[in-house]
């Protein structure tokens, strides 16, 4: 009797230690990111004001502002989406809606997903190949656009698929029963209920395009443009790789530093922007469709 | 119907243009364009392998003998040297006499060995014009020297640099699974539903932080921070690399763990409290076991990431091409040599070429990883029905 | 004295009561049958009693239950202990992903008993008990998945007992299975009704009537009638009860 007690005790023991250790183990995660963000946040912090979004930089990038990396991350964000989410979409409808399962579709999942692993570096090789050097884009808004945009593709056409998915097939009986054709099931009913879900999605994938700094490295990147760019042959800044010049190879690093925390700053806020909108929209649209 | 095949398409053109520019590093001879290397007009040898090259050059072998060339001590020549043998005058005032006085000095040198730009070669040059092999597949991944703007022989060995790469892939991987791990326990199995719910987003948030920004906290703060706690003369080590990857590789790990988790049925979970077992008990004996293939496809998936990472491992892991012996050591990763150099590399060049191979060796490994994490999930789906 | 008493049961699931005032016990080796339309709350008492609600988030109890004398819901209890001593058989046959032999072996291990001779013991005692040794004895090492849904559902009951339970709590556990296990099902249970307390819940009036000594009828969350089976099934005394068992509604 007396072993079966300290037997049950351990037994109590054990689980207190280890689920202490795990809950402790998750907090240091959601720490570390608060101690990621606020670091920034507060280094950052001081550096934002009007001048430093709306100004050229200034004295080799330590003083002024960021305003052409922000034009030119908001020319390739718009210049990607342009490009993936048409795309993505019409690939994810016609994949859902009308493929039936089977090889082929094996196939296309396959290489959606093989795509999605695929570094973002070697987007950046291939981008430089076919669009800067084949096509002879140049280093311009028009190559990193495409380049950024094969990237987001899966990213888009996973989202879009899955929205797809969760519409309830009695929809779709419902209009087929009424005979509506195919193509005016879908984007009659089938496409609008999963819109919100889509654009939530589209959302996300803008906070990832604003950040990824590889691809575009070596084919629209520029370390420092005077002019801000006026046709999609132009060069451009960009914030990921500002950030990344001035903070290992400008000409005065410790100079620069301010200006790296605040364009950090600005590129969190980005994705913070782009998250907290994608999850109020997802609840604004829960509540709509709960209600009717 | 096109869109559809538009991812499909893409990786058909990724592959091909990768392997077709970077198989050009196999099909060029791994001298400069428009260089020559030169050896007397009685030397017997023909032909030479690169990495012999790059001997001769390094003064590692220094007599033709140890080719299966006659006894005769290896002499090297440069262009610049030439200054030491002829005054200036004699070279002319625009080096007008450069190609005449080159010629003579390798006829007149039996032992000689020269390399120069092809524009100095005289018009009925006197010596004889080497052969040099193709770098082949296997010394490139065998070799242990990554410098493709040596002279007079690019260096191509890409050892150095992979194993930079795994080294700091699979630190981060050791760091961040036991970690992950535990957060995904405490998530899927502990964790009240109302912590979850804000725990799990917070979580999500780590992974859309763009990785440019790791890189910079990186370098800001634990670049320093490894340096002070080590005593070390820089802190870019792999080690950084490490601890900046797994922070990136957490959420990614946790998110597919607990949603393995998660999918244990809870029939299961109730047989084993029912028979006694205590919940951390359950957690071990039949949650882990029952998700393993869902947290092994995680695990995998977070090295992929990893090994594929580039801008913030090129901050942090001071970009050494060496065999890396410790991870305190700075060492550099393929992606962050192909972000590093392309910039500098002439197009079409050998140099560019070289980096496109490494993208195929990057796109190689990533696409394994891939194919392995959807081996791994399917035969899990295989045993659950 | 009872071996199982609840006095003044009330549960709820959120805002949701579950159950009201119930109050209910039973003596020690006997049948009792829980029976009652889906959502009466049969099932939802039958996990009170080894604590298998407390995995739901967001749910109160009041009232007590004593098991052998002691309130279960106290806050020196230990549930794993409890678990032990108050075995359970689900609805669809559970059993984990591994070998046979290991099923049955899980609960002993669990329970720090290591030594191999024991557990191969009890583990082959168990399977005998539930008559399934004569068919898997040669396939231990098998997966527990090859067996049929009622050797599944045996092999669950044997799991249970080798952790020696003196009570077996049973929620439908025969309503995944084809009649002829069903009756092997129930032949066990009147085989196990002199070594153990056994409550079950069941959907098959039928079978209430075949395997216990006393029936509980439940509708809405309340214990509406409680008796000997024989009584409930010949001449209950409440209208409600009546028309179930007549077949009016449920």
């Amino acid at each position: 009797m007396t072993k079966e007690i300290r037997l049950a005790k351990q037994k109590r023991r054990n689980q207190k230690i280890a689920f202490g250790v795990f809950q402790f183990t998750s907090y240091t995660v959601v720490g570390l990111l608060f101690v990621i963000l606020s670091f920034i946040v507060i280094k950052g912090i001081s550096v934002i004001s009007w001048e430093f979004i709306s100004e050229m930089p200034k004295e080799g990038m330590t003083q002024g502002g960021i305003f052409p990396a922000i034009v030119g991350t908001l020319c390739l964000v718009f210049g990607s989406m342009i490009f993936a989410f048409p795309v993505g979409v019409l690939a994810a409808i016609y994949m859902n809606e009308y493929v039936k399962d089977g090889w082929m579709k094996k196939i296309i999942k396959q290489m959606t997903n093989n795509l999605a692993g695929v570094p973002s570096i070697v987007f950046g090789l291939f981008g430089m190949a076919l669009f800067v050097n084949k096509l002879e884009f140049g280093d311009s808004l028009l190559a990193g656009s495409l380049t950024l945009g094969l990237l987001v593709l899966p990213v888009v056409i996973r989202t879009t698929e899955e929205s797809l998915k969760s519409v309830d097939d009695t929809f779709r009986q419902a209009s087929l029963g009424l005979g509506a054709s195919k193509w005016q099931t879908t984007s009659k009913v089938v496409f609008p209920i999963a819109f919100p879900n889509i654009i939530t999605g589209l959302i996300l994938s803008i906070g990832r395009v604003s950040g990824e700094t590889a691809p575009i490295l070596f084919t629209v990147a520029a370390y420092f443009l005077p002019k801000l760019p006026t046709s999609i042959f132009d060069q451009a800044m960009a914030l990921p790789y500002h950030l990344y010049v001035i903070s290992t190879s400008g000409t005065n690093i410790e100079a620069s530093r301010a200006m790296a925390y605040g364009t950090a700053l600005i590129l969190i806020i980005i994705v913070l922007i782009s998250n907290l909108l994608a999850n109020a929209l997802r609840k604004y649209f829960g509540k709509k469709v709960k209600m009717n | 119907m096109l869109s559809s095949a538009a991812t499909s398409i893409t990786v058909v053109l990724i592959v091909f243009f990768l392997f077709i520019e970077g198989a050009g590093v196999f099909t060029k001879k791994p001298i400069e364009e428009g260089f020559l290397l030169v050896v007397h007009s009685t030397n017997p040898i023909q032909k030479l392998e690169p990495s012999q090259v790059k001997d001769i050059f390094d003064q590692k072998i220094t007599n033709w003998k140890q080719l299966g060339g006659k006894n005769e001590p290896i002499v090297l020549f440069r262009t610049e040297d030439i200054t030491e043998f002829y005054s200036d005058e004699e070279l002319g005032e625009n080096f007008e006499h450069f190609p005449a006085k080159i010629d003579e000095y390798v006829s007149k040198t039996p032992g000689v060995i020269a390399f120069f730009s092809d524009k100095y070669k005289a018009k009925n040059f006197h010596g004889k014009e080497l052969e040099i092999n193709k770098i082949k597949i296997f010394e490139f991944l065998s070799g242990e020297e990554w410098f493709p703007t040596a002279q007079p022989i690019a260096q191509m060995g890409v050892k150095a640099l992979i194993y930079g790469t795994l080294w700091v892939s699979f630190g981060a991987i050791l760091l961040a699974l036991p970690i992950g791990l535990a957060a995904a326990i405490y998530l899927s199995e502990i964790a009240r539903k109302r912590t979850r719910n804000i725990l799990k987003p917070l979580i999500e948030l780590l992974a859309g932080i763009p990785s440019v920004v790791y890189g910079f906290f990186g370098l800001v703060v634990i670049v320093p921070l490894i340096q002070n706690v080590f005593g070390l003369p820089v802190g870019e080590t792999g080690l950084a690399g490490s601890i900046v990857l797994a922070i990136m590789a957490l959420p990614t790990i946790i998110t597919i763990s607990e949603d393995a988790m998660r999918t244990t049925p809870r029939a299961m979970k109730e047989a084993s409290l029912a028979l006694g077992a205590s919940h951390w008990q359950t957690i071990y004996k039949v949650v882990i076991p029952y998700s393993a293939s869902g947290i092994t496809a995680g695990a995998i998936l977070g090295i992929g990431r990893a090994i594929g990472e580039t801008m913030a491992v090129l901050m942090v892991t001071g970009n050494a091409a060496i065999i890396p012996h410790t991870l305190l050591a700075p060492l550099r990763t393929i992606p962050a040599t192909i972000a590093a150099e392309l910039g500098e590399a002439a197009n079409g060049g050998l140099h560019y070429q070289s980096l496109f191979a490494l993208g195929c060796i990057l796109f190689l490994i990533t696409f394994c990883i891939n194919m392995m994490v959807e081996f791994v999930t399917n035969r899990n789906s295989h045993k659950k029905h | 004295m009872h071996k199982i008493e609840s006095k003044n049961i009330n549960f709820y699931y959120g805002e949701t009561q579950a159950l009201h005032d119930v109050s209910l016990s039973m003596k020690e080796n006997t049948v009792t049958a829980l029976i009652g339309p889906s959502g009466c709350g049969k099932s939802t008492y039958l996990r009170l009693l080894n604590r298998m609600n407390d995995l739901i988030d967001n749910t109160k109890l009041t009232g007590t239950i004593l098991i052998e004398g002691e309130d279960i819901y106290a806050k020196n209890t230990n549930v794993d202990d409890l678990r032990k001593n108050v075995g359970m058989v689900f609805q669809k046959p559970n059993p984990f992903p591994k070998s046979i032999y290991e099923n049955v072996a899980y609960g002993l291990k669990v329970n720090g008993i290591t030594d191999k001779k024991i557990i191969e013991e009890r583990v082959i005692t168990s399977i005998e008990q539930v008559a399934l040794w004569g068919e898997v004895k040669d396939k231990l090492k098998k997966s527990a998945f090859e067996l049929s849904g009622g050797q599944q559902q045996r092999l669950c009951i044997a799991r249970a007992l080798a952790i020696q339970p003196s009570i077996l709590l049973m929620d439908e556990p025969t309503s995944a299975l084809d009649p002829i296990s069903t009756s092997k099902i129930e032949e066990l249970i009147y085989e196990l009704k002199n070594k153990y307390t056994i409550v079950i819940v069941t959907h098959n009036m039928q079978q209430a009537g075949r395997v216990s000594d006393t029936t509980a009828f439940f509708y809405m969350g309340e214990l509406i009638e409680y008796d000997k089976t024989k009584t409930i099934f010949t001449k209950p005394s409440q209208k409600q009860t009546e028309d179930y068992i007549t077949g009016r509604f449920g």
